[in-house]
Order: structure tokens, then sequence, then C-alpha cells
């Protein structure tokens, strides 16, 4: 069962140097608004209870902690274990936040949900919460990811949610985040902006991450039911962040426990092509936040890529940028073809087609494994089912 | 005091209201910039900001938005600009404010930013994505540096909000009209004359009103309770159209500075 979080961050919302609120006047008083309501509802049982019926009754929880025997077979290492967040309800770790935000929302009294969406998840997912709970619902989305995402724009349609296609910039998540912020600017007084990861100006990215650090604490215990232990290594992918830091956060003060986080590395680190915020970027200030950017000397932001929708960002998350500068959690990263053949792997080994995004977690744990003793384990945080890139996959493959 | 902060006290003391035009910089190129720059006049313009293409303008509508990716694809960089105001600043009489997003400003570094945006003839700095709560290093070099920092107050502000904005902000305060972006509006929100004699009773600070200040009309009912009116998308899209209809320089320049002394004749 959940608990309720104890922690607090800093009063600024800061992660050491990291987060903060860089974000024009005229959204201040809502960040403002959410910051106490958070406080509120985080001193208060009965959202808890009530978040947490939604996330057991409706979304599925807890998702299965799976050992994956014939993966941990052919990598011949230690043993593998799957955190099944594709098994929730929309097939990904987003609806735990997103059921979190939007009954935020509605205790605000706001009317109406915005929210961005790369790979089309956290789309599905705010769009999902709002359809049960009745809100009125817009979902920003970068043309490029509606081109490479059909089904999830389909899937939020139906859902009610109106979908808008993002032609700006880059035409991908950050031009959506820029999109929906436009929008919240306008329509703060009556509109709840649902951020889908641990980013933007502060309290979204802590209060994202305690609402996915669900996935940690069942870990966990399911950890200790099962082994009698805590893993020894825990492996997530990184974009904004969300899915790492939920799996992570509830670990940070486990110091036996190796954390790593793996990013995008797209065509490869050398070139330009690749989402790599850590590995490549430095500190500067994107969406609201002090954090790792991939920028030019003038502040510009870089163009980034990924074969995954969901990791095709220049910034990421300022919890991960102060978890990196301490040296607390290692990030590595898996180039578009790894990714590729860890899709396959997967779907071939274990039954599981999992989504682009975490295929770049087990690319990186097909090269680690192998490299540790066999009484060692691995939890690697499956954030999401590939269902939705299917066809992309397909056609990079040239199977279409 | 610097050339800024004389220019509105002297504004105020004799309760003259001015016109603020907005221009991206760099936009299509250094040079036009500095030609429209040239022909404005100090006694109608107490300052022209120069918006700072950016890949990223959360606040601005399509309009900028448009003319910022296009000088970004067309190159631009933060040093040539800087470069050519500063060959040209003896040509230039009307103050100048930077308008840019806090993403350049820290990635050149606060202090370094202020000063190279000084030696290009900068007078100031206005940063649409830095609230109080992130200003004071920026607004305390700009005070040991005699480079104000104008801080923006929205219709939602609350007064506690109002009266820390209003003790940094000079040399004045600048009243977004309405909560949104950038961009022309039809008709001037009803409750901004309220708003703005409101933030005067608290603050006795000029005030400055932009965001949706399209026409000479806009000028002349906001001029009636504030002391400038800043008007960017309006003249920015003019900009835009004349680009798009492939002029010259000096013809762009014509076109933006034509507009503004349209917009110029209105105040009162």
């Amino acid at each position: 069962m959940p608990q309720t979080p104890t922690d607090a961050t800093a009063p600024a919302g800061r992660f050491g140097p990291f987060g903060g609120q860089y974000v024009p006047e005229v959204l201040m008083g809502a960040l403002r608004q959410l910051e106490q309501e958070y406080e509120r509802a985080k001193g208060d049982r009965a959202f808890w209870a009530g978040l947490n019926d939604y996330l057991k009754q409706y979304a599925g929880r807890p998702s299965p902690l799976y050992f994956a025997r014939r993966l941990t077979e052919q990598l011949a290492g230690a043993k593998v274990y799957l955190k099944r967040e594709d098994l929730n309800h929309t097939g990904a770790h987003k609806i735990n936040n997103t059921l979190g935000q939007v009954l935020l929302a509605k205790r605000m009294g706001k009317r109406r949900v915005i929210a961005e969406t790369g790979a089309g998840q956290h789309g599905v997912a705010t769009a999902t919460a709002c359809a049960m709970l009745g809100l009125e619902c817009a979902v920003y989305m970068g043309a490029e990811d509606v081109r490479r995402q059909a089904l999830n724009v389909y899937r939020m349609r139906l859902l009610g949610a109106q979908c808008i296609p993002v032609e700006s910039g880059q035409r991908t998540l950050k031009d959506a985040i820029n999109e929906a912020l436009r929008d919240w600017m306008a329509s703060v007084e009556h509109t709840h902006y649902c951020i889908g990861s641990v980013m933007g100006p502060h309290p979204f990215p802590t209060i994202v991450r305690d609402f996915q650090a669900v996935i940690g604490r069942e870990t966990k215990e399911q950890m200790h039911a099962a082994e009698g232990r805590l893993p020894d290594v825990i492996l997530a992918c990184v974009g904004g962040g969300s899915n790492a830091a939920g799996i992570f956060y509830p670990f940070i003060g486990e110091k036996a426990v190796r954390l790593i986080g793996v990013e995008a590395a797209g065509e490869g680190l050398d070139g330009s092509r690749h989402a790599a915020t850590l590995a490549r970027g430095r500190p500067g200030v994107l969406h609201g936040m002090l954090t790792y950017v991939l920028q030019d000397d003038d502040g510009q932001t870089l163009p980034v890529h990924s074969v995954s929708a969901g990791l095709d960002y220049p910034g990421v998350g300022p919890e991960h940028a102060f978890w990196h500068s301490t040296g607390r959690v290692e990030y590595a990263s898996a180039t578009d073809a790894e990714a590729l053949d860890a899709f396959e792997l997967l779907s071939r080994l274990e039954g599981i087609i999992p989504a682009l995004e975490p295929a770049h977690a087990i690319a990186y744990a097909a090269k680690l494994v192998p490299t540790l003793p066999r009484d060692r384990i691995v939890v690697l945080n499956l954030s999401g089912r590939g269902d939705k890139d299917c066809i992309e996959v397909a056609r990079l493959r040239g199977a279409t | 005091m610097s050339r800024l902060q004389t220019t509105f006290r002297d504004l105020h003391a004799a309760g003259r209201k001015t016109l603020l035009p907005y221009v991206t910089g760099g936009y299509p190129d250094a040079a036009t910039t500095v030609e429209i720059l040239r022909q404005i006049d100090p006694q109608r313009c107490a300052c022209v900001e120069i918006g700072i293409p950016f890949s990223d303008p959360i606040a601005d509508g399509p309009v900028i938005q448009t003319s910022f990716s296009r000088a970004l694809e067309h190159g631009f960089r933060l040093d040539g600009l800087f470069d050519a105001l500063r060959a040209a600043r003896d040509q230039i009489a009307v103050p100048l404010l930077a308008m840019v997003s806090y993403s350049i400003v820290y990635r050149r570094d606060p202090r370094h930013f202020v000063e190279i945006a000084q030696a290009a003839g900068f007078d100031g700095l206005i940063v649409p994505d830095l609230a109080i709560e992130e200003a004071d290093d920026l607004a305390a070099i700009g005070r040991e540096r005699g480079f104000p920092l104008v801080m923006m107050v929205a219709p939602t502000t609350d007064e506690t909000r109002r009266r820390r904005i209003a003790a940094i902000s000079e040399p004045f305060i600048y009243y977004q009209a309405l909560a949104g972006v950038t961009g022309e509006r039809s008709a001037l929100p009803p409750d901004l004359v309220q708003h703005v004699q409101q933030l005067r009773a608290e603050t006795g600070k000029p005030i400055c009103v932009g965001f949706g200040i399209a026409t000479a009309a806009h000028v002349q009912a906001v001029c009636a309770v504030a002391d400038g009116a800043i008007v960017g998308s309006a003249i920015v899209r003019r900009m835009n159209e004349s680009v798009d209809r492939g002029d010259s320089p000096p013809a762009i320049a014509r076109v933006v500075a034509g507009f503004i002394r349209e917009l110029a004749a209105a105040l009162p």
C-alpha cells in the first residue's frame, strides 16, 4: 500500500542548485496555488486514500515485479526483474501521475486540464483521468509525433480529449510544452497544466516525483517478498525522467543500490543527433527550470533526436541534474539501433513488447548484466508497452 | 542614474506620455534593426524594446514567434546584433531596452550579459520569464552597473507581489494588460483602467502597458491612464509582411518607422 510521502523539498523548489521557477509572472499565482494545494493534499489522508483506491481499482496497481527467466538465461549474469508498469491501465507509468494531478485539479476547482505529450502516453493517461473524473481535456502534441504515434492520437480523441498538433519549432515534445505553457498563460484561472514528467517550474518536479514514487515503494516491498533483500542495480530510461525518478526516489537513501538512468543516444553521442542531455548538455534554463540542457552558446535550444518520441527532449528533470552532479545516480545511454534490437529481444524472449523508451534501458541491461555475477539482482523499470511503437518500428525495419 | 531612468523621471514629472515600440532584433538582419532605430524619434518614444530572438519563446504569440524562428533560420547570433548596434551607437538617439529570455542571459552569465549589452548601447533589460523569486541577482547587478531591470506585473498578480515587483522594477513597471501571450487584440480588456489606477496608487512608479495594444486608438486609451503604451506584435506583423514581400532593409525600416509615427501621433 503506497504511503504518504513524508520528506519536504527545499522551500524554493531547489535540488541543490537546480530547479526553481523561471516562468512569466502571469503563471506565478497558479504555481503558488498548486504548491499550497499540494501541501494541503499531502497531509490529507483522505486524498491519498482516494488516489490509492483509483490506483488499485482503476489503474490496476500494484504492478507486478516479474522475474524475467529467459532474459536472465540469455544474458548469463545477474538475475533480471522487470517492474511491469506496462501492465497499468493505458499501458505506461504515466497514469500514476495523471490520476494524482487531475484529482488535485478537481480540488482546486479547475474545470479544464491541458497537457503536453511526446509519445502520446502522457496525453492518453491525462485524457483517461479526465474522462473518468469528468474534466475537459486538451493535449498538445508535436506534429512530427502526431505522425509517429497515430494510434495514441486516436485514443486521446476517443477519450473525449482535444489533441492539438503543434507545428512550431522542431514539432516534437519541447514545442508541445511551449504551446501548453502558452495556453496556460491565457487560461490559468480555470485550467490546470498537468505536466507529464519531473520537469518544469517548481512545484511540478516534486509533485510528479511523489506521484511516481509508488513504483519504487512497490519495488522495495516486492523485492523483499521475492528475494528477501534489496536489488543491487535499478535501471530506468530517462527523457524528462519521471519513471526513473519514480523508481529511484525510494532507493536514494539505500546507498548499496546502484541507480542507473539510461538516456537516448540517438545516432550516437559523437554527432548532434541524440537526446543525451546529462551526457552531453550543461546547466541552463529551459521550460521554467534550471537543469541540464542541450543549448548552443547563445542559449538557443539545440535540435535533438531519438527514435523514441518520449525521450526526444533537450532537457531533463532538475532532480536528475542534481543526482547527476552528486554522483548518486549514474547516467548511461543507448542508441536508436541498440534500442530497436532490445525492442525485439524482449519481445522474443519474454513475450513482452516494450515501448521504445524502456527499450533503451533494456539495451543497456544487455551490456551490463553479463558483466555482473549471478548472485546479483537487477531491476529494470519497464515503463510502458510497445503497441504504440509497432507501426513505426515496422517502418524503420522495412517490414511494411 | 541611467539615461533611461532620467528619461522616465522627466516624463513622469512633466506628466507626458510615451510610446514604447518593440521590434525583433536582427530581423531580418542586424542592418535593418539599426536602420529602424535611426529613424525613431526619442521625443515620442522614451525607448525601444529590442526583442532578442529565442528558440522557445513561451510568452509570445505566433507573430513574434514567426519573426524569431525566421531570424534564427537566417543565422541570427547575439554577438552579430550587439556588434552592429555598438558600431551604430552614435547614429541611434533613442534609448534601448533588451527584451530577452533568461535562458539566453543565464547561458552568457548574467553579469557578462549585462556588460556586453551595455557595451552594445542598451540601457536596460526586460526578462519576461524571470519572476521576482529568481530576479534578485540580476536586479543587483543592474543597480551596481546602472542598468535597470524592468519587471512585469500581470492581471493575476496579487497585491503582495505587486509591491515586491515595484520595489525592484526600474525605471517603470511593465503592466501586462491581459493574461496570455503577446499578440494583437481587437479591444482592450475592460478592467485595464482600474488595474492600472490601482497599481499606480500602490506603487507611485511610472507604468507602461503592453500585450494586445495594436492601434493608435489603443495607444490613446492606454495613455489616458498609463505613462506609456507598448506595441509589439502589431509592429512585428508589419515586419513579417514586409519580409514576405521581399522588401529591402531600408524599405522594411520605412514601413516600421511609418507605423510607429502613426501610433505616436495618437499620444496625448
